[in-house]
């Protein structure tokens, strides 16, 4: 009883180390009850917060005639939401196609200009940095995080490890059976390349919005 | 990158950089930013203890480095990666440039790799036809410009916005403005054009993982991401100096790597490849991998019992983020390709002496990037053996080679710096101080004045002042270096009339000469060697308790770098042993030692601030003893900004940059007189001349004094 009781307390403690770092590297954290209420959010980042745009960043600044076409190349407001099992994506396609959004789990090379929102799970968190690990061996999972303005991931609470050294053993699981592609990302893509300023969104999301899920 | 064909013109080359306020300002800047945000990104970290275990990884990786390649090698190709081993530069860009015309290469985006910037490989893709285009920032901007890197990680800190929104107003053929949050919007939206068209994406690495054939990538932007996901070729094109058993090792160094390089806890991606990748664009489905190892010069170094340390290297650039030089000057002048301590040591392997000829004299060898290095290298050590290498092979210059034969024989080096003395009567100012040198020691030095020879050595006084102590506490032996003995031999005799009130029984044994830092600063090793022996001999007839010097720089050098200088005399193994153990500083002695009391003293509440000499705080790791002292005996310190910074001395080295030396003192000089203080006190006879005469050039009042010399003023009569 003792026992159980110290590994929750301590859970908790790791928990909330991860909240704290993930913060500090400018993620945005929110719990989260269920998949559906993490699909709400998804939406009504989408919907009321103006992560969906017409055009993605950038392309309202001045550019060569190349990049503009690219540009061009989006079309409306767009969620890529790859890696989940069918029933989970029916229900995130189901719900943003109400809403009158576009909705994929595959055909990234198609979206190269951008996806307004990128949605989706991570394997596990690291709370030492408040880093997620996203093993994404798909291409359609890769593109989906790196050219999306807004990656929205889901983290189960039980998932979160203190340091990278605690997650040794599942990531050489991953790493040691073949073809493998593993990230671990903290915060949204960023520079200090100009003036050591630093600037938020530079080849990947703009924004990164963890939803810490209780399982 | 340093091009300048002799000293002369590198020394001019330095001095302009002097004159460019932006590169000064945001060199500045950083390194202020740096110290602090660094503190902040290990708090809680042990990182003495992180920084051996690292060093402790990577020396064992280097001991199965052949092992550890075919491990590697064996694993990445089972999982369907091409391993490609090129020995030399041109062998890398010659792999990768068979590897561009097999597979229909046009187009090549990179992400930031400093081993492709060694080996020039966009030029010799250019050569071929191939359009090459950097994805990291800052990377794209200097490429654009058509320079190198003036910083390992922010290889673009040169630059300010105005010449990136030119450059970017030229690349788009439309106006930009100054707004750098839009600048960087534009290069996301030009490069993102770029990857799209891509046939192959090129990228270093920072770990290659023998256990599982992987590669871990550490980047902030998540340009690396993209590069080795878009393109359906990637090389990655990476040292065997990257090899590690490990993940569990990578993981380890990552924890200091990103914290060390840009004070961030972590990067926003750290990528691991494994293996032949999905790629959506290939008729097999899969990437068309290939990881190019390239050795170009690190297994001679691997070899090489001294330079395999350099093996540690993590690449992080700490090492630039903390040298006074390199915040004077800029990576453009201290560096080839690679930058800072490290860059001045690889050069010389990567891309031979003269390369590095002229780069590694101008280390100031202040210890900071030692300090900092997160693979614990003793990069001062190793930018002194270059030196030494490069003159034992193309020939010494005259000046040194005298130095080295004059300081060899100690009785000529004293006969000479007795009549430099007479030499200099005519023009010594009455204050003490002297216009025109001694010329064994300084020119061009019109920056401050300079110390006349005093006109009796502390040697010639001893017998008159050396006292009779009934009941010694201690034996000590006083070394008093070359400057103590004949420039400042006042300071000498505050010590021994302090320790005579503290029961301390003293010697001095005349066989002592230059401690032979000098010597090794010249590249002169042998003769450094000699001096060293000479000293050891000296002492070794007295049985004292401590060997105590009132000269950092001296301390440092005879506790730290002679077993170095003397480890092939195995026979002497003990003697050293036992002579370094006994080397103290004189704050040390005072503070943990004799232990001196509030009481021992007459406070004055004088306004004191205090420069900590290099090779005291970073040499010997004394920060607080002179400070508690001062407090101790009634002095109101007030601590001045960069307080553990370079005053610009460097002995032989403000002779040979004094620009930059003059530059340093003057920063020093500022943050003093910004406290207000009445007397400014350091440990270090070498800063007391630099100190004392530049702020007499300046017409201050500040006066500057040994801290023993303020003890003892303030000490109770006995």
């Amino acid at each position: 009883m003792t026992e159980s009781v110290e590994v929750a307390q301590q859970d908790q403690s790791v928990r909330d180390l991860f909240i704290d770092k993930a913060r500090a590297a400018a993620a945005r954290v929110v719990e989260v009850s269920d998949f559906d209420q993490a699909i709400d959010y998804a939406l009504d980042l989408c919907a009321n917060r103006g992560a969906c745009r017409l055009k993605v960043s950038g392309c309202e600044e001045h550019l060569s005639d190349t990049a503009e076409a690219l540009c061009e190349t989006k079309i409306g407001k767009i969620i890529a939401a790859p890696g989940f099992e069918k029933e989970s994506y029916q229900r995130i396609e189901q719900r943003f196609k109400e809403a009158g959004f576009g909705c994929i789990e595959k055909g990234m090379r198609n979206q190269l200009a951008g996806v307004d929102i990128g949605f989706t799970r991570a394997d596990f968190g690291i709370a030492e940095t408040g880093t997620l690990v996203l093993n994404c061996p798909s291409e359609e999972l890769r593109l989906a995080t790196m050219v999306c303005e807004y990656h929205v991931c889901i983290l189960e609470s039980s998932k979160i490890f203190n340091d990278a050294q605690a997650l040794e053993k599942q990531l050489n699981q991953f790493m040691g059976n073949g073809p493998d592609y593993t990230a671990f990302i903290t915060g949204p893509s960023r520079t200090a390349d100009i003036e050591r300023v630093l600037t938020i969104g530079v080849h990947g999301p703009l924004e990164l919005h963890i939803l810490l899920m209780e399982d | 990158m340093q091009d300048a064909k002799n000293l002369n013109e590198y020394r001019k080359q330095c001095a302009e950089s002097l004159g460019n306020e932006f590169l000064r300002s945001a060199l500045d800047n950083f390194a202020v930013a740096y110290r602090t945000s660094r503190k902040n990104a290990f708090e809680g970290f042990d990182v003495d203890t992180l920084i051996d275990e690292i060093a402790d990884l990577k020396d064992a990786s280097l001991e199965q480095l052949d092992a550890l390649y075919e491990q590697f090698k064996t694993n990445a190709e089972a999982a369907g990666v091409t391993v490609h081993y090129a020995k030399d530069a041109d062998e890398a860009n010659a792999i990768i440039n068979r590897i561009a015309t097999e597979t229909g290469t046009k187009k090549v985006i990179k992400s930031k790799s400093m081993t492709a910037e060694e080996t020039l490989l966009n030029h010799a893709l250019e050569d071929e036809g191939i359009e090459v285009t950097e994805t990291d920032l800052g990377e794209w901007i200097i490429q654009l410009r058509h320079e190198g890197p003036s910083h390992m990680v922010m290889p673009a800190i040169h630059l300010s916005r105005y010449q990136v929104r030119d450059l970017f107003t030229e690349v788009t053929g439309t106006e930009q403005g100054d707004d750098i949050e839009k600048l960087v919007k534009v290069a996301r939206r030009e490069l993102r054009q770029k990857f799209v068209e891509a046939d192959m994406g090129i990228t270093g690495a920072n770990f290659a993982v023998a256990e599982t054939g992987s590669i871990g990538l550490v980047t902030n932007e998540g340009n690396a991401r993209l590069t080795t996901t878009l393109p359906r070729v990637h090389v990655a094109l990476m040292g065997i100096d990257k090899l590690l058993p490990t993940l569990s090792d990578a993981l380890k160094i990552l924890k200091v790597l990103t914290r060390n390089a840009t004070s961030q806890q972590i990067t926003s991606y750290v990528t691991w490849v494994t293996g032949a990748n999905e790629s959506a664009n290939t008729e097999s489905g899969k990437k068309d991998i290939h990881f190019v190892m390239l050795d170009n010069g690190r297994r001679e170094m691997a070899a090489d019992p001294l330079f395999s340390q350099v093996f540690r290297c993590v690449r992080c650039g700490a090492c630039a983020n903390v040298c006074p030089v390199y915040r004077l000057v800029g990576g453009h002048k201290m560096g080839h390709i690679y930058i800072g301590a490290i860059g001045l040591i690889l050069s010389y392997f990567f891309h031979g002496p003269e390369s590095a000829r002229n780069l590694v004299q101008n280390c100031i060898n202040c210890e900071a990037c030692k300090d900092i290095c997160a693979g614990g290298i003793d990069l001062p050590r190793l930018i002194k053996a270059v030196h030494a290498r490069i003159q034992d092979d193309e020939g010494h210059p005259l000046p040194s080679l005298l130095l080295g034969k004059m300081l060899r024989n100690r009785k000529l080096f004293h006969t000479l710096l007795r009549t430099a003395k007479w030499a200099q009567k005519p023009v010594a100012d009455q204050d003490g101080f002297l216009r025109y040198l001694p010329m064994m020691f300084f020119k061009q030095h019109d920056f401050k004045v300079l110390p006349a020879i005093a006109d009796k050595p502390f040697r010639d006084r001893w017998a008159e002042i050396r006292p009779e102590i009934q009941n010694p506490r201690f034996k000590v032996g006083l070394f008093s270096g070359c400057v103590q003995d004949f420039v400042y031999p006042e300071q000498m005799e505050a010590a021994v009339e302090l320790f005579k009130d503290h029961e301390v029984d003293m010697v001095f044994p005349m066989q002592q000469s230059c401690c032979g830092l000098p010597l090794q600063m010249m590249g002169e090793m042998k003769a450094s060697r000699d001096v060293a022996l000479q000293n050891l001999r000296a002492f070794e007839k007295e049985s004292v308790d401590y060997i105590i010097t009132l000269c950092a720089s001296c301390a440092s050098h005879l506790k730290n770098n002679y077993p170095e200088l003397l480890k092939d005399d195995h026979q002497l193994a003990g003697k050293v042993k036992d002579f370094t153990s006994k080397v103290i500083d004189l704050s040390s002695f005072v503070h943990d030692v004799l232990q001196v009391k509030e009481e021992d003293f007459l406070g004055d509440g004088k306004k004191v601030t205090y420069h900590s000499p290099c090779h005291l705080c970073r040499g010997l790791g004394v920060h607080e003893a002179p400070k508690n002292l001062m407090k101790r005996a009634g002095m109101d310190y007030i601590e001045a900004a960069d307080e553990e910074v370079c005053c610009g001395f460097g002995g032989t080295y403000s002779a040979k940059f004094p620009e930059l030396s003059e530059q340093l003192l003057k920063n020093k000089l500022d943050n003093v007189e910004a406290t207000g203080a009445e007397l400014l006190l350091t440990d270090c006879p070498g800063c007391v001349m630099q100190l004392r005469g530049g702020l007499a050039k300046r017409g201050s009042t500040i006066q500057v004094a040994h801290t023993i010399e303020a003890l003892t003023a303030r000490k109770k009569k006995k």
